[in-house]
């Protein structure tokens, strides 16, 4: 019975932007077997059935961050979930919330990679080290303190939780906001008071209330909701240190 | 050419769309229990300021069914905060690290409750020795 073909109604929220004023709802009807993931329908769908429905993916395992879509109201990977758990009841899929669609199942991520390029994610080292001194060392017990934060796949789905975004796109978002944490929590890393700049801003962590949805939906077990509310405390202790301790271009 | 036109979907009743999202305006809402519970015990407050008869009144007042009625609701308001703060608060603690181990988010939970259980049962103690 395993291989027994069944069919599930897959509605996607279609939208072309060439013919259509406001996105609609198109259903297809998808033979599937147990093994199938919702990616796999949608490929299904654009080489049997439709050829004209836009979706972005890649590695098909959960590693890439291209294929996050709503699947009935929740963002999810649709390679990291299967057409099974839905079946007999109909799948409802939908371009990721709060981002712009460009076509069908595609968003414009531009403002994504924009904030993600403000932060600087990468390594800025303290003191940069010559050749001859080797590399930058690190105990195990340093690496703790960033590795969660350090699994984010950019997969936006994050973005698509979180509703303060979608009210103010100009908030920072809680997937940026872990990555910076991931960096400035790095022992090796000597950036973070360039980056704390973001976090104490308008649209830095006080753009959060906690929803706590992002961490729910986090495929990668990120905790972005975790790496916000946490630099709210930062911000707040950084305040008072720039308070007591004044420095900068003072009148000399 | 470009027939590029990024559509823009209405955040319009958003919070109703998702059970999530409901209880977090639910737990959001129970902070105006919470400011007139507060508003009610200053008033009792001033009126144990202003003498006898003024406390009496208020004493009196706080026995009308509509004021036993609000501050049930009010009571339940703050457990569902409560709750919902013991749940969501190992967010906002730093990483706690014991030994080599992480302290799990569950036990900065538990350990809250356990604190609320010991600070009510003191209090509990207080008001029956009074």
């Amino acid at each position: 019975m395993a291989d027994a073909k069944k069919t599930i109604e897959i509605e996607i929220l279609r939208y072309r932007p060439d013919q259509d004023q406001e996105p609609v709802w198109q259903s297809y009807q998808v033979p599937f077997t147990d093994d199938m993931s919702v990616l796999q329908g949608l490929q299904y769908i654009k080489d049997h059935l439709d050829g004209t429905v836009s979706f972005r993916w890649s590695c098909r395992m959960a590693i890439c961050g291209s294929c996050g879509m709503m699947i009935n109201n929740k963002p999810m990977l649709s390679c990291k979930t299967f057409l099974r758990e839905f079946y007999p009841a109909k799948i409802q899929i939908e371009a990721m919330r709060h981002l712009p669609i460009e076509k069908d199942l595609i968003v414009n991520i531009d403002d994504f990679i924009g904030k993600l390029e403000s932060i600087k994610p990468y390594i800025i080292p303290k003191a940069a080290r010559s050749l001859e001194q080797g590399e930058y060392l690190q105990t195990p017990a340093q690496r703790d303190k960033y590795e969660q934060f350090s699994s984010c796949i950019n997969c936006l789905l994050c973005y698509a939780a979180c509703p303060q975004y979608g009210l103010n796109p100009e908030f920072t978002g809680p997937g940026v906001l872990a990555l910076l944490h991931r960096y400035n929590a790095d022992s090796r890393d000597g950036a973070s008071a360039e980056r704390m700049a973001v976090v104490n801003a308008d649209t830095g962590v006080w753009g959060c209330t906690l929803v706590g949805y992002c961490s729910e939906v986090c495929p990668k077990q990120v905790d972005p909701a975790a790496a916000v509310n946490r630099n709210k405390v930062n911000s707040t202790l950084d305040y008072f240190y720039r308070m007591l301790i004044p420095k900068g271009e003072a009148s000399e | 050419m470009t027939t590029r036109k990024p559509y823009i979907r209405s955040m319009q009743g958003w919070w109703l769309k998702n059970t999530f999202y409901k209880k977090y305006m639910i737990r959001e809402a129970t902070s105006i229990f919470a400011a007139i519970y507060a508003l009610i015990l200053l008033e009792g407050l001033m009126a144990l300021a202003s003498g006898a008869a003024a406390w009496n009144d208020w004493l009196v007042s706080m026995r009308s069914p509509v004021a036993v009625i609000f501050h049930l609701l009010a009571l339940a308001a703050a457990i569902y905060h409560t709750i919902t703060w013991f749940a969501v608060s190992p967010k906002v603690a730093p990483n706690i690290i014991i030994g080599k181990q992480k302290v799990p988010a569950v036990a900065i939970t538990a350990l809250q409750y356990a604190i609320a259980a010991i600070l009510y049962l003191t209090l509990l103690w207080v008001a029956l020795s009074i």
